[in-house]
């Protein structure tokens, strides 16, 4: 991965300094995250080896694809100084309507053009956020705690809130679709469906934007200074636009994939996770006041907290620990990073 | 200030048309002491949450609290697993009453000075510190109740704070009533609300004004730790039971009653009379909902309306193109209100 178009504030004139590991980990501070995931992998497998197995990691890999496309957009809105917390609603929304939609109206439709519908979906609801925090000129927080109640109790309300256990043929069929199959010594199959493709792509096209287009720059720009970016001739509604529309078209996919995954659609579901994410991205090195954060540290994040929440058990933690271990950890990254930013 | 009094009469308007209509819809029974008291008790556990939203708003630069809610159920939690392994609710309850409420207030205390001193001290966004806290206070509640349902029981001065009346009106309410005067008094007369409100008006200008800044950084989030401490003790009195995760959409409440009472999120503005009068003008509406037979996901979209249509007021200042209300402001703007 190249270096992203930082822009650290007030340091841009320090010394060149002789390049050594406090350095390197002030600037790419993910690599703390992998550090921290290598250390927990090696532990839990030296403790319990069930862990090193082909199926956990499919498992670990499965479990992350949903929460990865979501980290993605909560990325993509943290680098530009923002904060969402209504993915998970656009999410709910969007799966479970265009589930209905597919089973009631139009049975026949095909699977891509379901994926395409869902991103679109989000998409919009996405861009109301955009449109809504952009105008109403209020920390995107408290606008997009609005709309997740909006959304939400518009789903709940008015479109439905029955489980749909019997999905519609093509959507059950494709989390079911196989893309490498593995079978383990006591002859339990562990397979790692087509659908987790969806994540690697998804994350290759963040890092484009990122790294390699105009609005990357301007997500940066605004995210280390929305004043000065604005200036320099950003434009700050089409920032915000953009990158609330662009986390709604990802929570959408992800929202369908999810209900794909597990072979039913429940309004109820994904709403609360949000804040699980947040701290994914964060603690893959993003910071929470913007204008840095990284593809790869995201990614790193989200396995990071996949990984926690599922080798608890295997090391004989009991379950009940996990919450306070990823608070615990968010804490000490955000410490951490805070420190290292101070000492240059 | 003219601002200030706007927002005032804006919520008293608006709770008094909540009344009326209420008792329109019903008949009169939404006015029958019964329904009010039964209103006036469900306010308290959310509107001192509120409080504790707003004072961190006011401190600016990024100021909040997400904790407030996960803070009051572990100060319950803890609490009533320590107490009752010394002393037992059965055989001598005011005894332990006491020692859950002291337990409940000194976690809550705790709770906040470790928030305030991460913040201060570590310099961490309140946003990221809170939201981390926020799960450590939550998973500790869960390591210490094993995600299970802790029983307080009724013992008799518990109950009593849930329960019963003081010259008919709920005893949770006055505790409620109580706080909300000290931190307004707090606030008003002392050099610690002047501190923190320039402090969120003009952080540089405070940082060479020479505030301790550090020290009332701290004092605001232990306050809020406090006042979420003693929501702790109204949970619990009012529910028997005490458990982590009860109460979740109240973070996303008492952020929502925070800005309807017109406390600015970027700091250095807020009133607690106007947050008191904006959590009961909440609940109002939230019984009315219930009166009219709308389910809980209606209310919640409502909620969120509300919020954003707040935002919007509170942006393009609608509520000065108000007749009625420009009228009001007028007279009182040279009113004795203070800078606050």
């Amino acid at each position: 991965m190249s270096v992203p178009p930082v822009v650290y504030s007030g340091e841009g004139l320090s010394k060149s300094k002789r390049p050594g590991l406090g350095e390197l980990i002030r600037k790419r501070p993910e690599i703390i995250t992998l550090f921290l995931l290598i250390t927990i992998c090696i532990v839990v497998g030296v403790v319990n080896p069930a862990f090193l197995q082909a199926s956990t990691l499919i498992d670990i890999g499965r479990a992350s694809v949903v929460m990865g496309l979501f980290a993605l957009g909560v990325l993509i809105i943290l680098a530009a100084g923002g904060i969402d917390v209504s993915f998970t609603a656009i999410a709910a929304f969007t799966m479970y309507s265009m589930t209905l939609l597919v089973q009631s109206r139009l049975p026949d439709l095909p699977i891509a053009v379901i994926l395409i519908m869902a991103t679109v979906g989000g998409a919009l609801l996405g861009v109301i956020n955009g449109l809504l925090v952009h105008h109403l000129k209020v920390a995107s927080l408290i606008v997009t705690i609005g709309t997740q109640y909006l959304f939400r109790g518009f789903l709940l309300s008015f479109i439905g809130t029955v489980w749909i256990m019997q999905l519609p043929p093509q959507m059950g069929a494709f989390g079911r679709r196989q893309l490498l199959q593995f079978e383990s010594a006591n002859g339990a199959v562990t397979t790692l469906p087509v659908y987790f493709l969806v994540l690697p792509v998804a994350a290759i096209i963040t890092w484009w934007i990122l790294n390699r287009t105009l609005m990357g720059r301007a997500i940066f720009a605004v995210g280390g200074n929305s004043d000065i970016a604005s200036r320099l001739g950003y434009s700050l509604r089409t920032v915000q636009i953009f990158m609330f529309g662009y986390a709604g078209a990802l929570a959408g996919l992800a929202g369908i994939i999810h209900v794909c995954a597990n072979r039913q659609a429940n309004p109820f579901d994904l709403v609360g996770t949000e804040i699980n994410v947040i701290a994914a991205v964060v603690l893959g090195g993003a910071r929470i006041t913007g204008g840095t954060g990284t593809v790869f540290g995201t990614m790193l994040g989200v396995l990071l907290i996949v990984v926690i929440n599922s080798v608890l058990v295997l090391v004989g933690i009991p379950s009940t620990w996990q919450r306070l271990v990823v608070g615990a950890f968010i804490l000490l990254a955000a410490a951490f990073f805070v420190t290292r930013q101070r000492r240059k | 200030m003219g601002k200030s009094a706007g927002q005032l009469v804006m919520l008293i308007v608006i709770n008094g048309l909540l009344l009326v209509l209420g008792a329109l819809i019903s008949g009169g029974s939404f006015l029958s002491s019964y329904n009010l008291q039964s209103m006036a008790s469900q306010v308290p556990e959310i509107g001192l949450l509120a409080i504790g939203v707003m004072l961190a708003m006011c401190a600016g630069q990024g100021g909040i609290d997400l904790s407030g809610i996960a803070l009051a159920n572990l100060s319950g939690v803890v609490s009533a697993v320590i107490m009752s392994t010394f002393v037992s609710a059965s055989t001598d309850p005011s005894a332990f009453s006491i020692a859950f409420i002291a337990g409940a207030v000194l976690i809550g205390l705790l709770g906040g000075i470790i928030n305030g001193a991460l913040i201060a001290y570590l310099k961490i966004t309140p946003i990221l510190c809170t939201l981390g806290t926020q799960m450590a206070f939550m998973g500790l509640a869960v390591v210490v109740s094993g995600g299970k349902a802790v029983t307080v029981g009724s013992p008799a001065l518990l109950s009593s704070i849930g329960n019963d009346m003081v010259l008919q009106v709920p005893i949770a309410f006055v505790i409620f009533a109580f706080a909300a005067a000290l931190v307004a008094a707090l606030l008003r007369f002392t050099p610690y609300g002047l501190w923190l409100m320039l402090m969120g008006t003009n952080p540089k200008a405070a940082l060479y004004a020479g505030f301790p800044k550090n020290g009332v950084l701290v004092a605001t989030y232990a306050i809020s730790g406090l006042l979420s401490g003693v929501a702790g003790i109204i949970i619990a009195a009012r529910n028997v039971n005490v458990k982590f995760d009860y109460g979740s959409s109240y973070l996303l409440i008492a952020i929502l009653i925070a800005v309807m009472a017109g406390v600015k999120p970027e700091g250095g503005y807020g009133r607690v009379l106007s947050v008191v009068l904006s959590a009961i003008a909440l609940q109002l509406m939230s019984s009315l909902l219930n009166f009219g037979g709308l389910s809980n996901f209606v209310r919640d979209f409502a909620w969120g309306l509300l919020l954003l249509t707040f935002l919007a007021v509170g942006r393009y200042r609608i509520a000065g193109f108000l007749p009625s209300i420009k009228r009001q402001t007028n007279p009182s703007a040279p009113s004795p209100q203070g800078p606050k």
